[in-house]
């Protein structure tokens, strides 16, 4: 029995999607989502640790053997990505109740929490599966859902912006797919592990090395890898809250896996290394840290400010992946994880501004930390975190990241890194002096603490921050084993 | 108790008093009963652990391990001991001042300031007892953010600049080099923990590792060397009970410790002398008492000049750190006692003369003393320690510091000593000396005493005898500064 999980995490919220598509309005769509993703969380609990004992579980879909079937397959790379998806779902489902019957008409909450949940199955498709098509069928399925998620915000230019992230999205899954095409008329397979057999074979071939960069720039898309990032800050800032949340501490990361998954596992070792790949990653991943940080130096809304930050986020993770050595695989994981807890908490204490005042642009919420200080002191934390100081998750990440550049000598980029965090100071500190020091605006002298079913969650992923900034045993620990079934991009005699 | 709740307490006591404070924060007397009950058991904590200390006990904590091979621990060497010594007893002193300052001077949101001044007690404990360098860098940083809101207290825009550039600073060179610094430590040697001796040795080309030390000696922003010493006139806009403890004792004192623990801990005394690690370097602590002591010439505010004063004083530590002769490590430890009690003793006698004259600038002094006479003797004595004349403790430090000048043949350092304490003299002494014997301007006359509130003139009573107790009785600071200066 024990590995139907691994299908279990995908087939439940699939279920469940249309069934709250149809539950009457009211609280029940939203009781069902939050079992659902509780059920889900557990699973990918008992997924990892089933993993990491008894290592990597292989479910044949049907039957069906691989090659011809989709097969999953479950190492500590998947079982962890899964984690943090379904972990966040969990803690943002009982966070999204008030946040969503204040944002999201009633007659739409149904829809909203089944386009929440099929959004939720796709991100989880994509870590589950062994197959490249499959990860781009669940690709299209989240990303739909997304766009739809996004559009439903209250500000009109959430149109716009769920229109701009479908252009550009959708030209990234078309990218993709037209990489697998590639890809499948050299190899003619789909599996990842019969594609790792077979490509060695014919990598020489250009079919294939053009088939390997149009999977790279159609995921580079997805990831929101500077400078293919101007879908995020619109739609992060336009969408409902709750989708902020959710999206920023997932969907982003779960590319990020799909890069590392097509660069770890499918070409063959040192088949990267043979193109500009690196380079590329790591000039990309630099140029992201400093751009898109001193963008959000700039911003006036809050939540446009922390999309920039998030871009930046994310070059990290890639400049990880571009030193293409164990330590910077590790550091990336580690960062994946580590960010998912900031952002979400972070999105999540604005959000709670958003339900108090409606609005989250900086001269709006002046001088509401004194009126709000639970909500004050989250993002506070988090904020340190972002920034990387120590005794914060945020912190263990960058300390993996500057010692993977120490190991290559790597000046720049140790400079670029630390200079990330003197300008996340400078953005962070920004909020805080607006939420702290400026009087408060006569419209919001009223304001209360943010309720209960708010700050719980919230202060979960802010307790957390601390937490895995002292105790590192599953995020480095975990980490560490990701990266070395990542093998063939980590030992490449660096 | 066991030894291992002994080396915790001081650093718990203080985070239980603040949470004691919020919660008692409707009742100013309790609130404030609070605060003294704590401090006073965090003096009597670290009298009984300096104590059991030299009796050659041994105190160590491994908490939990964050990142694999580096833990969060705490131990107890002589050098932090003599730190939190100094912190701890001062903390119940400054305690009693503030009481008084905060009440006589009515000032807002006076439970945010009592509950933010112990969380900084309790991270300079930790800075103090912490057992490698990532902990000490855990509450090295902690320390910036907990007093940023005590320097911002005010709220006023000047306030909040001054609050800008200190975090700023302190920050900016704790991540940009500070951070950079002990990373490239460890991965040269795969540890960070305090050795006595060094751990370096061996594992950097002497070359490089002046390079290295500059980065510990920019990126401890806290220790004020120029160029980025700007946070600490900045953080003057504080109230005067945090620019007395904070800026004159536990922060900047962190600052100049953590060098010292670097340096006799990270680099070893020995392979620095033999290396000429600093050799370029001491030049820019030279620089720096230098030309802050002729910035403090210039500054007609008090507390401005006292804090280039601070800056001045901060570089002969400094300079004495990488001296790295068993004298002018002891010299530089011994100065971070003598100069806090000193140096404290002036910013408690400026925040007097604001409470009870309301004055700022050093020209408006004149004829004071008369009406403030107990401030006005207590910053006499202090001045005189801080230019290090007998009979007062500041003149020990000062003698082991020019010893160690001569030990290692730097005779232009030696000048540089005595110059410094000349300008000293220029610009402290001639304050009591307008207090006392110029007129006060426009014909007015100070006939009566109107002095600060009692518990302000008793924080200064002790520490001004402080300052004359320690010339006859060094030996506790000593004894502790020759324990860590013969590490190596």
């Amino acid at each position: 029995m024990g590995y139907h999980i691994s299908l279990l995490l995908v087939v439940v919220p699939l279920i469940a999607a249309p069934v709250a598509a149809v539950l009457p309005r009211g609280r029940l769509p939203w009781v069902l989502s939050s079992i659902i993703a509780a059920v889900c969380a557990v699973l990918a609990g008992i997924q990892l640790w089933v993993v990491l004992n008894e290592g990597t579980i292989l479910y044949e879909l049907g039957g069906w053997e691989p090659p011809w079937g989709i097969e999953y397959r479950i190492d500590a790379v998947n079982a962890f990505m899964a984690l943090i998806v379904a972990s966040i779902a969990a803690i943002t489902l009982p966070y999204a109740l008030l946040s969503v019957e204040r944002e999201i008409p009633t007659g739409k909450i149904p829809l909203f929490y089944s386009a929440l949940l099929l959004c939720f199955t796709g991100l989880l498709g994509i870590t589950q599966t062994g197959d490249i098509f499959n990860i781009f069928v669940f690709l299209e399925i989240s990303s739909l859902a997304s766009y739809a998620l996004i559009s439903l915000g209250q500000d009109r230019r959430a149109f716009t912006a769920a229109y701009q992230y479908l252009i550009m999205g959708t030209i990234g899954a078309t990218f993709y797919l037209i990489g697998i095409g590639l890809i499948y008329s050299q190899t003619g397979s789909l599996n990842m592990q019969d594609l790792a057999s077979i490509l060695p074979d014919v990598q020489q071939l250009n079919t294939v090395q053009t088939g390997f960069a149009f999977i790279m720039v159609g995921v580079a898309l997805k990831l929101a890898l500077f400078p293919l990032h101007l879908w995020l800050p619109n739609a992060y800032t336009y969408a409902p809250s709750v989708v902020t949340v959710f999206l920023a501490a997932t969907a982003t990361k779960v590319a990020v896996y799909v890069m590392l998954r097509m660069l770890g596992t499918v070409f063959p070792q040192g088949f990267a290394l043979t193109t500009p790949f690196e380079e590329l990653f790591i000039v990309a991943g630099m140029a992201g840290i400093i751009g898109a940080s001193i963008y959000a130096i700039y911003q006036t809304n809050i939540k446009r400010l922390l999309a920039y930050s998030s871009v930046a986020q994310v070059g990290y993770m890639v400049l990880g992946i571009g030193f293409a050595s164990a330590a910077g695989l590790t550091a990336t994981l580690i960062h994946l994880f580590n960010h998912a807890l900031m952002k979400g908490a972070l999105f999540m204490a604005i959000g709670a501004i958003i339900y108090r005042i409606g609005d989250c642009r900086m001269e709006q919420i002046h001088g509401l930390g004194k009126a709000m200080p639970w909500t004050f002191g989250a993002v506070v934390i988090g904020g340190l975190s972002l920034i990387g100081v120590p005794g914060t998750a945020g912190f263990i990440s960058k300390w993996y990241l500057v010692v993977a550049a120490l190991e290559q000598q790597a000046w720049i980029s140790v400079t670029v890194i630390l200079l990330g965090s003197l300008l996340a100071v400078v953005y962070v500190g920004k909020v805080i002096e607006a939420l702290y020091f400026k009087p408060v605006a006569d419209t919001n002298k009223v304001v209360t603490e943010a309720p209960a079913l708010l700050l719980l969650p919230t202060w979960g992923l802010v307790l957390a921050n601390i937490y895995f900034g002292l105790d590192t045993d599953l995020t480095v620990g975990v980490a560490e084993k990701a990266a070395a079934a990542l093998a063939s991009l980590a030992e490449t005699g660096k | 108790m066991s030894a291992e709740i002994l080396l915790l307490a001081p650093l718990l006591l203080p985070l239980i008093a603040a949470a004691g404070i919020i919660i008692t924060r409707h009742t100013p007397n309790l609130r404030e009963g609070v605060t003294l009950v704590s401090s006073a058991l965090i003096a009597i904590l670290v009298v009984v652990l300096a104590a059991r200390f030299m009796d050659g006990e041994i105190f160590t904590l491994t908490l939990f391990e964050p990142l694999p091979g580096i833990a969060i621990a705490f131990e107890i060497e002589a050098l932090g001991m003599l730190f939190a010594l100094v912190a701890g007893l001062l903390w119940l002193v400054t305690s009693i001042y503030a009481i008084g300052y905060m009440r006589g001077h009515n000032e807002q949101n006076q439970t945010r300031f009592f509950a933010a001044f112990a969380i900084s007690i309790a991270a300079t404990m930790g800075i103090a007892f912490a057992g490698n360098l990532l902990t000490l860098f855990l509450f090295y940083e902690l320390l910036t953010l907990a007093t940023y809101p005590l320097v911002t207290h005010a709220g006023t825009p000047e306030a909040r600049k001054g609050g800008r550039t200190y975090l700023g600073i302190l920050l900016g060179t704790s991540i940009g080099l500070f951070l950079l610094g002990i990373l490239v430590t460890w991965s040269l040697t795969g540890r960070v923990d305090f050795q006595a001796g060094g751990i370096l040795n061996g594992h950097i080309d002497p070359a490089w590792a002046g390079l290295l030390y500059a980065l510990f000696l920019f990126g401890i922003g806290k220790a004020a060397v120029m160029p980025f010493h700007r946070w600490l006139p900045a953080a003057m806009v504080a109230p005067t009970p945090v620019s007395a403890l904070l800026h004159a004792v536990a922060v900047v004192k962190a600052g100049v410790f953590t060098l010292l623990k670097v340096t006799i801990y990270i680099f070893g005394g020995e392979f620095i002398l033999s290396n000429d690690v600093t050799g370029g370097l001491i030049w820019v602590a030279a620089a720096t008492i230098l030309i802050a002591s002729a910035v403090a010439m210039t500054k007609d505010n008090l507390k401005a000049r006292l804090a280039y004063s601070t800056v001045s004083q901060l570089s002969y530590i400094v300079l004495g750190t990488m001296l790295a002769s068993k004298s002018g490590l002891v010299g530089a430890a011994m100065h971070i006692a003598m100069h806090a009690f000193a140096k404290i003793t002036l910013f408690f006698a400026a925040g007097a003369i604001f409470v009870a004259s309301h004055k700022k600038l050093v020209s408006e002094l004149n004829g004071l003393g008369r009406a403030q006479p107990v401030t006005f003797i207590a910053f006499f004595i202090g001045t005189l320690s801080i230019i290090g004349l007998p009979p007062f403790g500041g003149m020990w430090s000062k003698w082991y510091l020019a010893l160690g000048a001569v030990e290692t043949t730097q005779l232009l350092l030696l000048g540089v000593l005595m110059i410094s304490s000349l300008l000293n003299i220029v610009y402290l002494l001639p304050i009591p000396i307008r207090a006392f014997f110029s007129k006060p301007p426009n014909g007015e006359h100070y006939t009566k005493v109107a002095e600060a509130p009692k518990s302000m003139l008793l924080a200064m009573v002790i520490t001004s005898t402080a300052c004359i107790t320690l010339f006859f009785y060094p030996d506790p600071f000593y004894r502790l500064a020759g324990l860590a200066a013969g590490g190596y």
